[in-house]
């Protein structure tokens, strides 16, 4: 089911185009300001960029809410679609474009409520493509509405005296997955540690989850403020097969080295304990990636009719 | 009841002629006759529906026309020896083509008393059906299972059922030792002597149906066919014969779902996405099994709501892809469908519709899924909606399914159902055509300047990018959008993306004929129909018309947008009825008027299309509507008709 890609490589190896941010850039984003949207979106027009995506193959999916818009603020393939459904949809794309690559941009609500399905499957499937969740705590868009990343007791339109249960953990629940191959989270506030994280996972051959902590100056400044001001409240991964970002040890001292490799290190360190950790905690390439596995060779019209002929004959009278 | 276990001849048909023995006495008779129908039903596991199909393969390929239906319990092996788990195949036979299930069966082999009473209960059986079953029963040492055989045994003594008491397991037990595993062979070899089946396409068949198992296996199912043949040519008095009229043209044979997924082929798609969900998984079992020789992919999703996601993902990127399922499944991918058609990006959905609503009746049909397929998707959402005919409707309407979601950027959604998802029917070999398989998508540059979205004003088309189309970049969204797909924030726009996605219907009605009409012109009655029923309504139309009604009947295969030049076809009719296999209340029940009476879904639809006083003559009972049934519901509203005009 694969489409010839001929062509399309042909074309690459013609082409003399050199990108610049400009040229991903499409109208001026409707966030608020102060809206962590902004610096993701700067540091993937920075990554497409750097890695030089032509525009035309590059596909960037997205569900519904404020981070979902993300797709209309670039020029490139975009599609936006549903609430949670994001994942199925880069499914498809994926499956029968195998070519092209594929970004995936989703809320909290939209990743780990709406679309938690999806989100558990994805990961198993583990297709080669990045997907971002930019994690605010909140639904936004619809006005304050606890999500399930919003922490304990905090208060929204829909529980105003706070939430009742422990906010889930996206980490801890995607290194959870059988078959997940790429698990990391980074802070938007943070961009060389942001960019850093986005090229490790855009190199990444597989699945790569990135959770991406995202502030939303309307409804949840309070919850990223300690975050902000005390860098002695976040810790860093560091390791050569993960993120390392020159300079960043003058201000975040808390580093740890941690092997990716390690799941079960991985495990402990995504664990609640007080400490925000950035960084990738898993990383193994060696998954089996679903497209892959069905992967088919090309066969001509004529090929396909030949071959319907015989499975005809199969039902023949 | 007329029990015989050493067998007596009865009269049966209008012509037979005897068989002499070596000694010059009638042996048995063979009866000549147009067509008959045969069921053989047993626990569920013990493979009588194995039986059923391989009956009505060899039938077809004898030249026969066969219809078969399958007797399905919806658990997978219920309790054995209860009347509700009886599990099956219905075959019916004829000289000429067969285009429905008929109406009673008139030979059945039962493998336990039970199942028997199962299908006695529900009104399968003719009244003066021909019983082989099993004799191991009122003999059994179980006293529970001598009684519950007395007891049914009494309530078949009201019938006039001929019952032939054979020993199928003790036959049985001299080839393999759990008769639970070989009794359908053993019948097979019976029903091959009585229909003069030919043994070699049995063998040949047997081959086929077993071609996963061992050798020994095949040698074995063999010994026991021709076990089964041999006591019945040594113990029935009755054979039947049923003149084979081999078409001229090559023909094939298989199930609609089988159908579907070889159409889906020809169609050029490569990927079908689904979730598991009965009747419509089959045909991606189909598919599983032979796909990926075409470069095609059977995707399972997560659910239902992602299978259409997948399909939608992959229609986006290259070749319209279709997602199969039934009732429930319809309903989880509705915020999908409406996405499709919001974004035009084509997609093909198959329901295979069962009884409902909720889970219903998982493993029978229903026609109930029409106004839901039409109208199910909240906010206007205008798409194409078909309905195949027949077995061979299935494989060609889904190349036409595929071209139309592409022309026009829609959503086209196919309402297969259970009776055609299982009914085997032999049709003509469709002609490969090279131009029914999809392009490979445009991947060269767009033009510069050109719109995603650039509606042509006329008629709503506009093309459609792929990614990999340097120039074409854009965003598809479900928001409200212009011809940019730029996100609208003016209300002048979402009236005209509205009145151009709902303009492409009308443009595609523009290009169909009116449907013909099967009788006469104009008259007292028209009969409408849509998908499954038409073999069977034209067949009760043929009766009517026998006796001297002025009946026609209408068949539609597009139910959004309707075929044109429905109204001035009713207006040559005095009455029009449409036949239905959903629910509608009945004209005179209890509360129940003209204003407040629910009718059948196409008549719904027809009354609000055409203005015509559109009746129905609906019913829910699981099962494919019966010629006879329908003739009957027939002469009562011409009996109306005629009533009024009195």
């Amino acid at each position: 089911m694969t489409i010839p890609v001929n062509s399309l490589l042909q074309c690459a190896l013609d082409d003399e185009r050199i990108f610049e941010r400009a040229d991903y850039e499409g109208p001026i984003p409707r966030w608020c300001p102060g809206c962590g949207d902004h610096s993701v979106l700067a540091a993937t027009q920075r990554l497409l960029a750097d890695e030089q995506l032509q525009p035309e193959t590059t596909v960037f999916v997205s569900g519904i809410g404020c981070s979902s818009r993300f797709p209309h603020y670039l020029k490139t393939y975009g599609f936006h679609g549903l609430h949670g459904r994001a994942l199925p949809v880069a499914t498809g794309v994926k499956l029968h474009r195998p070519d092209l690559d594929v970004f995936v941009v989703m809320g909290d609500g939209d990743c780990t409520s709406i679309g938690a399905g999806h989100w558990v499957h994805a990961t198993r499937y583990n297709m080669d493509m990045v997907a971002l969740m930019l994690d605010n705590n909140i639904y936004g868009l619809t006005k304050n509405q606890t999500s399930p990343t919003t922490p304990q007791n905090y208060p929204s339109n829909t529980q105003p005296r706070g939430s009742w249960l422990p906010a889930l953990n996206p980490i801890e629940a995607t290194l959870g997955i059988t078959n997940a191959s790429f698990v990391a989270q980074t802070a938007e506030w943070i961009p060389p540690h942001l960019f850093a994280t986005l090229k490790a996972a855009y190199h990444h051959k597989g699945f790569a989850f990135v959770r991406i902590l995202q502030r939303c100056p309307k409804y949840t400044a309070p919850l990223f403020e300690e975050g902000l001001k005390n860098p002695d409240s976040i810790e860093l991964l560091v390791h050569e097969d993960g993120v390392m970002v020159d300079g960043l040890e003058n201000v975040y001292k808390n580093q740890v080295r941690h092997d990716p490799s390690d799941i079960h290190a991985a495990r402990r360190l995504a664990e609640e304990d007080g400490l925000t950790r950035l960084g990738v905690f898993f990383r193994d390439e060696s998954r089996p990636r679903y497209e892959e596995l069905r992967r088919l060779p090309v066969i001509t019209a004529k090929e396909k009719m030949a071959r319907l002929s015989e499975e005809l004959d199969l039902h023949a009278v | 009841m007329q029990l015989s276990r050493t067998v007596t001849t009865k009269a049966q048909t209008k012509t037979a002629r005897a068989v002499p023995s070596d000694h010059g006495e009638p042996r048995y008779q063979v009866l000549e006759l147009p067509e008959h129908t045969v069921e053989i039903v047993s626990d569920s596991g013990e493979g009588a529906q194995k039986c059923g199909q391989i009956l009505g393969a060899v039938t077809a390929k004898m030249g026969n026309g066969v219809w078969t239906v399958e007797i399905i319990p919806a658990e997978i092996e219920p309790p054995p020896r209860s009347p509700a788990g009886g599990s099956g195949n219905r075959v019916r036979i004829g000289s000429e083509p067969v285009t429905n299930w008929g109406d009673e069966t008139q030979l059945v082999v039962a493998f336990n008393e039970q199942v028997l009473l199962g299908r006695h209960r529900v009104g399968a059986l003719a009244d003066d059906a021909t019983i082989l079953l099993e004799n191991i029963w009122a003999d059994h040492p179980d006293e529970t299972i001598r009684s519950a055989w007395e007891e049914a045994k009494r309530e078949f003594e009201k019938t006039n059922y001929r019952v032939i008491e054979v020993p199928m397991q003790e036959r049985c037990l001299t080839v393999v030792e759990d008769p639970r595993r070989g009794k359908n062979m053993f019948v097979l070899g019976m029903l091959a002597w009585i229909y003069h089946r030919d043994l070699d396409l049995c063998r040949d068949q047997i081959a086929h149906a077993f071609r996963k198992k061992s050798e020994e296996m095949y040698n074995r199912n063999v010994e026991l066919l021709d076990l089964g043949y041999g006591w019945a040519e040594e113990n029935l008095d009755f054979r039947i014969h049923i003149a084979a009229r081999p078409s001229t043209e090559p023909m094939v044979v298989m199930n609609g779902n089988e159908a579907v997924a070889l159409g889906a082929i020809a169609a050029g798609m490569e990927l079908a996405a689904m979730y598991p969900i009965t009747p419509a998984t089959s045909a991606s079992h189909e598919l599983g099994d032979v796909f990926e020789k075409f470069g095609g992919v059977v995707h399972q999703a997560e659910d239902e709501i992602a299978a259409a996601g997948v399909a939608i993902g992959a229609s986006y990127a290259g070749k319209v892809a279709y997602t199969i399922t039934s009732g429930p499944g319809l309903a989880l991918k509705t915020e999908f469908l409406g996405l499709a058609v919001m974004i035009e990006m084509p997609l093909v959905v198959v329901d295979v519709q069962r009884g409902g609503p909720s889970t219903g009746l998982p493993t029978k049909v229903e026609q109930s899924d029409l106004l839901a397929a039409i109208f199910g998707q909240p906010g206007d959402a205008p798409h194409v909606v078909m309905a195949p005919a027949t077995i061979e409707d299935c494989f060609h309407v889904m190349v036409t399914a595929r071209r139309i979601a592409e022309t026009f950027r829609t959503v086209v959604i196919v309402l297969s159902d259970a009776n055609l998802a299982t009914g085997v029917q032999p049709f003509r070999r469709p002609e490969l055509d090279l131009a029914w398989i999809a392009a490979p998508p445009d991947l060269s540059p767009v033009p510069e300047g050109l719109k995603p979205y650039e509606w042509d004003a006329k008629t709503g088309l506009s093309r459609r990018f792929v990614p990999g189309q340097p120039g074409g970049m854009y965003t598809v969204t479900g928001l409200a959008h212009d011809e940019s797909s730029r996100v609208a924030y003016s209300s002048a726009v979402h009236q005209h993306s509205s009145t151009m996605r709902s303009r492409k219907i009308a443009v595609l009605q523009s290009t169909l004929e009116p449907p013909a009409v099967y009788g006469d012109d104009s008259g007292e009655l028209l009969v409408v129909g849509w998908g499954s029923t038409k073999g069977a309504i034209e067949e009760a139309i043929d009766r009517v018309r026998a006796d001297g009604m002025s009946v026609s009947s209408l068949h539609l295969s597009f139910l959004s947008p309707l075929e044109p030049g429905l109204k001035e076809i009713f207006g040559r009719f005095k009455k029009v009825m449409t036949v239905e296999i959903n629910y509608s209340d009945e004209p005179g029940a209890p509360y129940i008027n003209e204003e407040n009476r629910r009718r059948g879904q196409l008549a719904w639809l027809l009354r609000a299309q055409t203005l015509f006083d559109v009746d129905c003559w609906t019913r829910v009972l699981g099962e494919p509507m019966r010629p006879r049934a329908i003739a009957d519901a027939i002469r009562q509203r011409i009996e109306t008709v005629e009533g009024d005009v009195a």
